[in-house]
């Protein structure tokens, strides 16, 4: 079909500026189609690590549980990275491995394990302080093998246990992983319905954690972590109206917002955290608007009549911002200037909604209907647009809708929310599509939106 | 020994004899029984039905036994068992009073008078009747906030009733299908609601008296995945405000 070779040669296309983003480009055009049917061979040469269990360091009987909540943590934490190949734990030599005097070098960086990168340690608890020590070895390297050694303390507790894992994984990732600093320690806010009311939630990013936020008791959506991490600003359901509310993480409470009269929905923050855009049908037509972080000088930056919601700032630069416009019928992302300017339409055909645009300024991730229309299949799925050249790739194909992408802090990921599995839920999955993995399962969750570090 | 002994407890035994003998006449002859006392009155009353309207009458029946003297407070002097009707015009307890000999016992019934249902009071009451019946909904196209051509029947009949009541504050709700995303949703609702109040303004209704909300997504009036229902929820929905 003439439309499915127009993909294939918008993939071709597209392919080197999305790998760019996951990593260094190293691979040949042959993986494209294995990319995009199978979600299998990134085409990139993924570094192999193997993780063994850390090694108790002591003889206290909270070492058991804090040393399982840490090696699970930290296994999942580099498998989820993206960048690593991480070696089955069957194939790892025999013996616990807890200092670097217990590291014999064959025996991980040969046959069977073939591992490039081994990380590995010990956990003891001692009263009431635990103490991590953890290295990266690079096992090829016997002369001079140490990339990374730490030394972590904290409370001999689960949380702190995961914590610390997340810690030394974003460590490890940020030295193999080009620099960027790894999401072990980032977290997602998203709305959930399991009080029976929709109420602002926050995780980490891998789902665990979960703990409700606010109790409003009213209808709570569209959470935005504010780049510092400091607030969420958020929409929800007041005597008024539609408000945009402000909840402070660091006073652990509601902190004032001014109310602005009519519809206000859909807060963002742009990335040095002064202002905000958001949607108000104030004048009467819902219309994108921009304030400081503060809520005062509000300035309107659309005027055409019909929906105007859903801004996203250039996360890059601030100096744009996309947003979803229903004034040409369906709704479509359109693109403009920070101050309103240089509108353009963005998205030519189907229903586009939820715009997110990368961390690197180069992309948006959005929902789209692409085939809106009698007779057409009508999925909703993710897809990724380069922004320069408005060649695009589809993220989800497994059904159901899917909706409300958000970036990562490394763009290596994005977290969406599907009912695929029967109901709305949270799903996270690599850039390009792959590991795709739900991380909420109770109640109906929705709007996930990721921390800015 | 053996016999010295047998005296001894013959002599003991022969004055214990004569010492309980001498003790014996001194007691006195009981009383004679008294006359047993007047037996006590039993009384018992009933009321059928023990609830009546304003207007009718309730049936008292009562029994007694032991008595000399019956009497029912309201009622008079009666006869020690029988049945008499009452009409009481308000709720009433009845007291039975028996007297006799042997003292005095009472027994009470309550007949419960209901009031009258009151008359319709509030005006709002057939107010709000009117608002519903009279004020249709408006429905829209998929992805779309101008009201339709088949619409403007219903939507003339709602600016002449809101004219013809201009006491009456209403709420335009807008309501939109499941399809799309939350936020955008909340936009068109709020679209399809300002729509809704522009007509009416427009018709004349007082704009102060028309409130809008956007509802999106999030109050769907049917819940199910198919055309008709998805119909069902992209309205403009007028709520009676009081």
């Amino acid at each position: 079909m003439n439309d499915h070779s127009s993909q294939l040669r918008t993939w071709v296309l597209i392919r080197p500026i999305i790998f760019a983003v996951i990593l260094a480009s190293l691979f040949s055009s042959a993986f494209a189609q294995d990319w995009i049917r199978t979600g299998t061979g990134l085409g990139v040469e993924k570094v192999r690590i193997a993780v063994p269990d850390f090694k108790a360091a002591t003889q206290d009987p909270k070492n058991t549980d804090l040393l399982r909540v840490f090696n699970d943590t930290l296994f999942s934490d580099l498998e989820n990275a993206g960048i690593f190949d991480v070696v089955s734990k069957s194939f790892y030599p025999l013996g616990p491995i807890g200092t670097p005097a217990d590291v014999k070098f064959e025996g991980w960086s040969g046959p069977p394990a073939n591992a490039a990168m081994l990380a590995f340690g010990n956990l003891g608890v001692t009263g009431s302080n635990m103490t991590v020590q953890g290295w990266l070895y690079d096992v090829k390297n016997v002369a001079s093998p140490q990339v990374l050694g730490k030394q972590y303390g904290d409370a001999p507790t689960a949380d702190a246990a995961r914590l610390t894992a997340h810690k030394f994984a974003d460590e490890i990732i940020f030295r193999l992983g080009g620099g960027i600093q790894g999401i072990a320690e980032s977290k997602i806010v998203f709305v959930s319905s399991r009080t029976g009311k929709k109420e602002i939630w926050e995780m980490d990013y891998d789902g665990n954690n979960q703990h409700q936020v606010t109790h409003l008791g009213s209808i709570s959506l569209s959470p935005r972590f504010s780049p510092d991490g400091s607030r969420i600003a958020f929409s929800s359901l007041t005597k008024s109206g539609w408000d945009i509310l402000m909840y402070s993480l660091e006073l652990d409470r509601m902190v004032a917002f001014p109310r602005f009269g009519g519809t206000n929905v859909s807060p963002a923050w742009a990335p040095d955290g002064t202002k905000i855009a958001f949607s108000s049908s104030r004048s009467g037509d819902p219309e994108i608007y921009v304030a400081e972080a503060a809520g005062t000088n509000l300035k309107r930056i659309t005027s055409f009549k019909g929906p105007d919601v859903s801004p996203t700032w250039n996360r890059k630069t601030g100096a744009q911002i996309a947003w979803v416009s229903g004034r040409s019928g369906l709704p479509q992302i359109y693109m403009s200037e920070a101050d309103g300017t240089n509108a353009q339409r963005f998205t030519e055909e189907g229903y586009a909604v939820s715009p997110s645009w990368s961390p690197n300024g180069q992309f948006l991730t959005f929902s789209w209907i692409r085939h809106y229309g009698p007779g057409a299949p009508g999925a909703q799925d993710i897809y990724l647009m380069d922004i320069a050249s408005k060649q695009w790739v589809q993220l989800t194909h497994d059904g159901g809708r899917n909706d409300s992408p958000c970036w990562s802090p490394d763009g290596r990921h994005i977290v969406f929310q599907s009912n695929r599995s029967g109901t709305e839920q949270i799903w996270t999955m690599l850039a390009d599509g792959t590991a795709q993995k739900p991380v909420t399962a109770s109640g109906r969750n929705s709007q996930p939106n990721w921390s800015w570090k | 020994m053996k016999l010295k002994l047998k005296w001894i407890s013959l002599i003991l035994a022969l004055s214990a004899v004569i010492m309980l003998s001498a003790c014996k006449k001194k007691v006195a002859p009981p009383p004679p029984p008294p006359p047993p006392p007047p037996a006590a009155p039993t009384a018992s009353l009933t009321a059928n039905p023990n609830a009546i309207d304003k207007g009718q009458s309730s049936t008292l029946n009562w029994e007694t036994s032991n008595a000399t003297d019956v009497s029912i407070d309201g009622v008079g002097a009666v006869r020690p068992t029988g049945s008499q009707s009452v009409t009481p015009p308000e709720s009433t307890t009845y007291t039975l009073t028996a007297k006799g000999p042997g003292g005095t016992q009472q027994a009470t019934a309550r007949v419960t008078v209901n009031a009258p249902p009151p008359p319709p009071t509030a005006s709002s009451a057939t107010e709000e009747e009117l608002f519903s019946q009279n004020v249709k909904d408006i429905y829209f196209d998929y992805d779309k906030s101008d009201v339709r051509g088949d619409q403007q029947s219903s939507l003339q009949s709602d600016v002449a009733f809101l004219r013809q009541h201009p006491n009456i504050g209403v709420t335009v709700e807008g309501h939109c299908d499941e399809r799309g995303s939350t936020e955008y949703n909340l936009a068109l609702g709020d679209s399809r609601a300002s729509a809704v109040r522009n007509a009416l303004v427009q018709g004349g209704v007082a704009g102060d008296h028309v409130k809008t909300i956007s509802y999106g997504k999030e109050r769907p009036f049917c819940t199910e995945s198919n055309e008709q229902c998805w119909q069902q929820n992209r309205r403009g929905h007028f709520v009676y405000q009081k």
